[in-house]
């Protein structure tokens, strides 16, 4: 089986810093694939280049065996990449129905004439609310993303980048910064979408929750593979046990 | 007060009104700071008087050319916000205000700093059309602007603009082309600021660059900024309330601009969706919220 997200030797540097040195990996259909490392060692620039928010120095993305290299970043979302972030960005200061809805009308919106027309906004709504039940958030759908906690943003953006109907799913940090009680129910939601056939790349420090959750992991480490495979093997790889585990 | 004098002040309180429904577009639909909207305003005014005088084009049909004129010149500022973004747009458009009033006074194809003289009233079916029936007229185009805004504010293009707004980041991560959608806000709203333009020049017969300076822009900042940025009814009666106000007032037209400048910096501080914004103060009290509640619902 080809691999749904396939990046080759992508290179990127900001003036003198390396921020990633040749990296390749592949993400399988309905995977979920952990990206970790310690800080520094490149993961939300390589979740940016393969998204489009930065172009890469040398290497090449491809989605679906498609050549997405170097592609803008809402092309990238509309052609199956979804993707959350690491601080979020929700739309503060409207509804989480719009939130969800301005990726779900993203084909009407891409559009001249259609994006003019109103009709249509309140024909989603169904839509909007089975995003929003999927990640528990049905009844929050009038309010805005300021007046939720943290933990009920970030479920927000994975409803916003389900809405783009995604074939990848890129996760950056889901669970920083949030309690073990929202972390359980938002791994749950997770390991769901991946039951539902969706592929997901996942960056995450909060190791036991990944180990759990991914059934291969890749380690980046100062902007380069160090290793990939079953999370069994890489939690006993001296590699990376000496540059991010620890004993 | 005469019927007259009344009549006039109306018709530039329309002329207002339209150009903080245009400005509102650009910054308050989409986010985008716009301090020279003047610039275009005077794009509108000087391509009509220009169309009419020089070509005997006829008002109705050098009005939409006009609108075209601000509107391209607008999409060439959106192109330039693509590279730019918050005070260093707003320092740019405040240079474009000037580069155009510049042009305006230092050619001779304009009029230089003596403006344009004898513009004349519009013709419906060859008769003249009174003052009275001018107010009507504007009065009409406000209602279309406003229906125009109305529309976008309702419409997938509308949505888009307020993902813009809101994170440009999670907009573009979502599938929206900020770029294109900058572009489009900066094009239509310049487009009705020089309609504005062509119902002034027409009105006032007269114009020179400084009716279109920096000035200007500020008023039409403080208009929306004033009624509520980001819907329909707050450029509306911050206009009116503007326009009308220091009219109504005249022993204050010297402070005019002290008096915008100041207003603009209370609201920001104090109430920065305005005073008929959406959660407003004052549109909560006229509703019959008070304080409490708005601190108990925690606006």
């Amino acid at each position: 089986m080809p691999p749904i997200l396939r990046v080759e030797n992508v290179a990127k540097s900001f003036g003198g810093v390396q921020a990633l040195r040749k990296v390749s990996l592949q993400l399988m259909p309905n995977e979920i694939l952990g990206l970790i490392g310690p800080n520094g060692a490149g993961k939300t620039t390589f979740f940016n280049t393969v998204c489009g928010v930065f172009r890469p120095d040398e290497g090449r993305v491809f989605l679906e065996e498609r050549d997405v290299t170097g592609w803008p970043a809402h092309r990238i979302a509309r052609m199956g990449i979804g993707r959350t972030f690491q601080i979020v960005k929700p739309f503060r200061n409207i509804s989480l129905e719009r939130n969800v809805l301005v990726a779900l009308g993203h084909d009407r919106i891409s559009g001249w004439r259609p994006s003019m027309l109103g009709t249509g906004l309140k024909a989603h709504r169904d839509e909007v609310r089975r995003l929003l039940r999927l990640v528990g958030l049905e009844e929050f759908i009038d309010q805005t993303p300021t007046t939720l906690p943290l933990g009920h943003q970030k479920r927000m953006e994975i409803s916003r980048a389900l809405a783009l109907r995604p074939k990848v799913l890129m996760l950056d940090e889901p669970f920083a910064g949030l309690s073990e009680e929202d972390i359980v129910p938002l791994a749950g939601v997770i390991k769901n979408l991946q039951r539902e056939g969706l592929s997901i790349l996942l960056i995450e420090h909060n190791i036991p929750h990944v180990m759990e959750l991914c059934s291969r992991l890749a380690v980046l480490n100062f902007g380069e593979n160090l290793c990939d495979g079953p999370p069994e093997i890489i939690r006993r790889d001296p590699r990376v046990i000496t540059a991010y585990l620890g004993s | 007060m005469g019927l007259g004098y009344l009549t006039t002040i109306g018709t530039l309180v329309c002329i207002y009104a339209i150009l903080a429904i245009s400005l509102n577009i650009i910054s308050g639909y989409a986010g985008q700071a716009s301090l020279g909207h003047a610039a275009f305003f005077g794009i509108g005014a000087y391509a009509s008087a220009l169309l009419t005088l020089k070509l005997g084009i006829g008002f109705w049909v050098a009005a939409p050319l006009a609108m075209m004129a601000a509107g391209a010149i607008g999409a060439v500022v959106g192109v330039i916000s693509l590279r730019i973004k918050g005070d260093f747009l707003a320092v740019t458009t405040i240079g474009i205000n000037f580069v155009i009033v510049t042009v305006f006074e230092y050619s001779d194809f304009f009029g230089g700093a003596y403006g344009i003289m004898g513009i004349q009233y519009p013709t419906l079916f060859g008769v003249k059309i009174s003052k009275g029936y001018y107010l009507l007229m504007c009065l009409g185009f406000v209602g279309l602007c406003a229906l125009f805004s109305l529309l976008v504010s309702k419409s997938w293009l509308g949505l888009a603009l307020e993902a813009i707004r809101e994170n440009e980041a999670a907009a573009e991560a979502s599938g929206i082309n900020c770029a294109k959608f900058k572009i489009i806000a900066f094009a239509f709203g310049c487009a009705w600021a020089g309609l504005a333009g062509v119902l002034f020049a027409h009105f006032m017969r007269f114009i020179t660059p400084n009716d279109f300076a920096f000035p200007i822009s500020i008023t039409i900042v403080a208009m929306m900024v004033v009624g509520g940025i980001g819907t329909l009814r707050g450029p509306i009666l911050g206009a009116l309330l503007m326009a009308a106000l220091p009219e109504l007032l005249r022993p204050l037209a010297n402070y005019r601009l002290l008096f915008y400048g100041g207003l603009i910096v209370l609201m920001t501080r104090f109430q920065p969706q305005g005073l008929f914004g959406d959660k407003a103060f004052i549109l909560r009290m006229l509703l019959g919220r008070g304080p409490r509640s708005m601190r108990h619902s925690g606006d």
